[in-house]
């Protein structure tokens, strides 16, 4: 009976599927990813908890991901749900309600809520390994103790700051001065471009203790939302990322006690710089997500429409996109997969994990370019995804670094490596 | 075998590797079935099974002393027995087939958890199923299996309630009326419908957790079962492509084409 297996095939589930408005054309998901898992190289294991993850994501992120570009808001019930689901603590201890896993399953993690929506992955990444992972490797007991519960459960949002308008790929020249008092430390000075800013409770902020020591002046520091002089002043209105809520942090005399300094005095610069390796990997799966979104969406489109015929997905010049697409994702994937293995196995390479997120980006905004062109005039409206993937694509190519820094270090580390 | 009265409940879910919903069906060049080759899960009347019995147990807590998951099939059906105990189940069973092996019936199925049901120690208080898999769409093993025990059975369950005390049951079942209330004696075979709960999704603590919780492996001659098919599928093809239809102006035009179209009492 035809109508009895359609009906079992698409209704008797609980789980919506994914439906676009008229009156716009419209293309029926099949629901299904061309990510391939062979040639991903996941064990059973990592494939169970990627599963699990993109299940998550599949029902609890993407079907918002349009509605939080739209209103250019983070849903805040998320961050609970993300705690539950177990999200936020992937390399933290289980002393500390973390999962104790790697690098490469938070990686994979940020891939698929990247999928589901760039600007959610984002701040997700910020809160989970910007924020979460720095204080679990640098923190005190205390310190761990005191935040990382909540922040690992989804009950306190977590954020990292460093950059200021006038820092950015020239990080240490921050201007943020971090004065000794009594009892602990007055911060005066301003962060820009912080990711979870509007919301966060608990902050990572980098200041010079030193000034006059540059790059050896600087001290990390654990704030919190409530310390007298710390306020925040209203969400950027970006170009893409509309979902992630990024803002200036403003302290005006903010008092710091001693007992929140991360790590050494004066010695922040190696936290600092050592916490980019690895969230440069663990980003990677930022433009990662990305990509495989696109294709999927792509791929699906280029054969439902029909033109002079047949599927446009047919024609050569289209055959050649999707093979693009296709091989440009894989091999970004394998080489982020590649390093992010060999962080788990102790052997963190500052040149691959910067490789990785310059590669995986410059491929990921090429591949939503060429999936949106898929789309025709359809790729050029806000009733599809693609024009948001394009726009949350750019970010990464200046957010956590810019490419041209990263390039930059890749070359120094082998100038270094073979001067005489 | 008939559990003594007072005492906690032992809940059997068996549950099937499936087609994933979402993908999209293709029959096999040879017409004798679907393609394969594509993702599978747990099917989702199961996951629904699942769940309920982990919500019988988070309302009726230490009454309920064991939730077991089930299920028959080639080795890569471990991944629906994980997700089960990942929702909360304690412990599983894997009737395990040879990977090249057609699928068994649900005669069969219902003979091999006849089997089952009658090594627990213990006994087994409650079979929850789901009412049909997705896949063949069959709806008969709940049914049978009640039929092979002699245990009432409450299909299309959309609430459940449980009388531990009085060994009771009380399932609202969906009719094509509206929903019907029906009593029943434990031990009780429920299959689940649509509405009665809205499965979790594992987290990945569970999940993580699961791996410790233990899985029997039992072969088909271990419970003296023939799962060898006694049917046998001469062809399977897709449903033949709709046709466009016309428009009506009126209803005096409608009943005249319904009268041509012979499809009308007068």
């Amino acid at each position: 009976m035809p109508f009895f297996v359609s009906l079992a095939r698409t209704r008797c589930t609980p789980r919506p599927l994914t439906r676009f408005i008229w009156p716009v054309p419209v293309v029926s998901r099949r629901g299904v990813s061309f990510y391939n898992a062979d040639v991903a190289g996941l064990t059973e294991e990592e494939t169970e908890f990627r599963n699990a993850v993109t299940e998550f994501a599949e029902k609890e992120v993407a079907p918002r991901a349009a509605e939080i570009d739209k209103t250019n808001t983070f849903p805040s019930d998320l961050w609970e749900k993300f705690g539950e689901m177990g999200l936020l603590g992937i390399t933290v201890s289980p002393k500390y309600n973390g999962l104790g896993l790697g690098y490469l399953h938070h990686t994979l993690a940020m891939e698929a809520l990247s999928t589901a929506s760039g600007s959610v992955a984002l701040s997700y990444g910020a809160h989970s390994n910007l924020c979460v992972n720095q204080i679990h490797r640098h923190g005190t007991e205390a310190q761990k103790d005191k935040y990382l519960k909540d922040l690992v459960d989804g009950k306190k949002v977590g954020s990292l700051a460093m950059s200021e308008t006038g820092s950015g790929s020239d990080v240490v020249s921050m201007r943020l001065k971090a004065e000794k008092v009594d009892g602990g430390w007055r911060l005066n000075g301003n962060k820009f471009w912080i990711t979870n800013g509007p919301v966060a409770s608990t902050l990572v902020v980098y200041a010079k203790t030193s000034p006059e020591k540059g790059s050896k002046g600087i001290t990390a520091f654990i704030i919190e939302r409530g310390f007298k002089g710390f306020s925040t002043s209203p969400k950027l209105d970006k170009f893409g990322m509309r979902g992630s809520d990024t803002c200036e942090l403003v302290f005006d005399n903010c008092e710091v006690p001693e007992e929140n300094v991360l790590g050494q005095v004066d010695r922040g610069a190696s936290v600092l710089m050592s916490g980019l390796d690895l969230e440069r990997i663990v980003l990677s799966g930022g433009p990662l997500g990305l990509m495989q979104s696109a294709f999927d969406y792509a791929v699906e489109y280029v054969h439902d429409r029909k033109q002079f015929g047949q599927p446009v997905g047919t024609f050569q010049l289209m055959q050649a996109k999707i093979a693009d697409m296709y091989t440009k994702l894989n091999a970004s994937r394998s080489y982020v997969y590649a390093v992010a293995r060999a962080c788990d196995r102790g052997r963190t390479s500052r040149r691959d994990c910067a490789g990785a997120i310059l590669y995986s980006t410059e491929k990921a905004v090429e591949v939503a370019l060429e999936g949106m062109q898929c789309l025709g005039g359809n790729g050029y409206i806000n009733d599809y995804p693609m024009g948001r993937i394009v726009r949350d694509s750019r970010l990464y190519t200046v957010g956590a670094g810019t490419q041209e820094i990263r390039r930059m270090l890749i070359g120094r580390e082998f100038n270094e490596q073979l001067k005489n | 075998m008939r559990p003594s009265a007072a005492r906690l409940l032992n809940i059997l879910v068996p549950v099937k590797r499936a087609v994933d919903y979402a993908v999209k069906i293709r029959v096999n060049p040879q017409q004798t079935g679907i393609d394969t080759n594509v993702k599978h899960s747990m099917n989702p009347f199961d996951e629904i099974a699942v769940e309920e019995a982990v919500r019988l147990r988070e309302r009726l807590k230490d009454q309920i002393k064991s939730i077991k998951a089930v299920t028959i099939g080639p080795p890569k059906s471990i991944d629906t027995l994980r997700t089960a105990l990942a929702m909360g189940a304690d412990s599983a069973i894997h009737v395990e087939m040879p990977e090249s092996a057609p699928a068994p019936e649900p005669l069969a199925v219902a003979k091999a958890l006849r089997a089952i049901i009658e090594k627990q120690e213990g006994g087994v208080d409650l079979v929850i199923l789901g009412k049909q898999a997705i896949d063949d769409d069959l709806g008969l093993t709940g049914q049978m299996l009640a039929g092979l025990l002699n245990w009432p059975q409450a299909t299309f369950a959309s609430k459940v309630d449980i009388d531990v005390a009085k060994k009771e049951a009380t399932v609202v079942r969906e009719i094509d009326g509206g929903g019907e209330e029906i009593r029943c004696h434990l031990p009780l075979i429920i299959t689940t419908d649509l509405r009665l709960n809205e499965p979790r999704y594992a987290s990945l603590p569970n999940i993580m957790k699961a791996k410790k919780k233990p899985i029997e492996k039992l072969s088909a001659s271990d419970l003296g079962v023939d799962l060898s098919p006694i049917l046998e599928t001469l062809k399977v093809s897709e449903p033949p492509k709709r046709v466009g239809g016309g428009k009506v102006e009126s209803v005096d035009e409608l009943i005249a084409k319904l009268k041509d179209a012979g499809i009308t009492a007068v």
